[in-house]
């Protein structure tokens, strides 16, 4: 599972800071060494989620951008989903109060 | 293996008694005035508001798309907890079961309401939307974590 590791997610919010990091840059905050993080981005890019692109002998990681954006469509239509029944939730509950209160209870 | 545990949260504050609002969540009848993204109908809302009870909601949106999800009630406390399993029916939006946590206050004007809509992934999920989300969960619970109190 690509997220199930708590440095493969801190990866991510790395990239997500900033457009293309080397693989020592990104190693940089952690304890682990480079190998562990090698592998670390290969999951990640099995995933889809980075793309490697090697120039000389630096190879730069960069998040995708494309599922990332998708991520975020699926989350907004549940922030749209809850948020369009709550409302009508409230509105609801606001009018049985009312009739309630009109019966005198 | 560890678990996400990301979740969007929103909060309410309602004119009427956690009694009220309690029922307005837990019955068919009630759910059939709310349930939804948008003005669209809701066609069937069927609820057995017990421990262990299933509720199933099918709505039509107004793009004329159907589309029902369902579950069960794993927690009932009237008027101030409701907790429901939650999946999506025959859709491709989500192939995993979550979590919708509702939990009521009384408050001088009646009701503070937090939502609680968690484990939206989970091992099942498609791996490679899996990283996405959690990276835009993470956002958006920080925007409406502190509460979206109209």
């Amino acid at each position: 599972m690509a997220l199930a590791d708590p440095t493969r997610r801190a990866i991510l919010a790395q990239l997500e800071r900033r457009d293309g990091a080397s693989i020592s840059e990104l190693a940089k905050p952690f304890t682990i060494r480079l190998p562990a993080v090698m592998k670390h981005l290969d999951v990640l890019a099995n995933a889809g989620l980075v793309t490697r692109s090697k120039s000389g002998r630096t190879v730069t990681v960069r998040l995708q951008a494309q599922p990332m954006r998708e991520a975020m469509e699926w989350l907004r239509r549940y922030e749209r989903f809850w948020s369009s029944s709550l409302d009508r939730l409230t509105s609801y509950a606001e009018s049985k109060e009312a009739e309630a209160r009109w019966r005198g209870r | 293996m560890e678990r996400q545990m990301t979740s969007l949260t929103l909060v309410r504050r309602i004119k009427a008694r956690p009694q009220i609002v309690f029922d307005a969540v837990t019955t068919a009848e009630g759910i059939a005035q709310w349930w939804g993204p948008d003005a669209g109908p809701v066609l069937t809302a069927e609820a057995d508001p017990r421990v262990g009870g299933r509720y199933r909601v099918r709505f039509r949106m107004l793009d004329s798309t159907e589309h029902e999800t369902s579950g069960e009630f794993l927690e009932i406390v009237r008027p101030e907890r409701v907790v429901l399993s939650w999946r999506w029916k025959g859709g491709v939006e989500d192939p995993g079961e979550s979590r919708v946590e509702i939990t009521l206050k009384a408050v001088p004007e009646g009701t503070e309401l937090t939502f609680v809509h968690s484990q939206l992934h989970d091992e099942e999920t498609c791996r490679s939307h899996e990283a996405g989300w959690t990276g835009s969960l993470d956002k958006l619970e920080a925007h409406f974590g502190a509460g979206n109190v109209p």
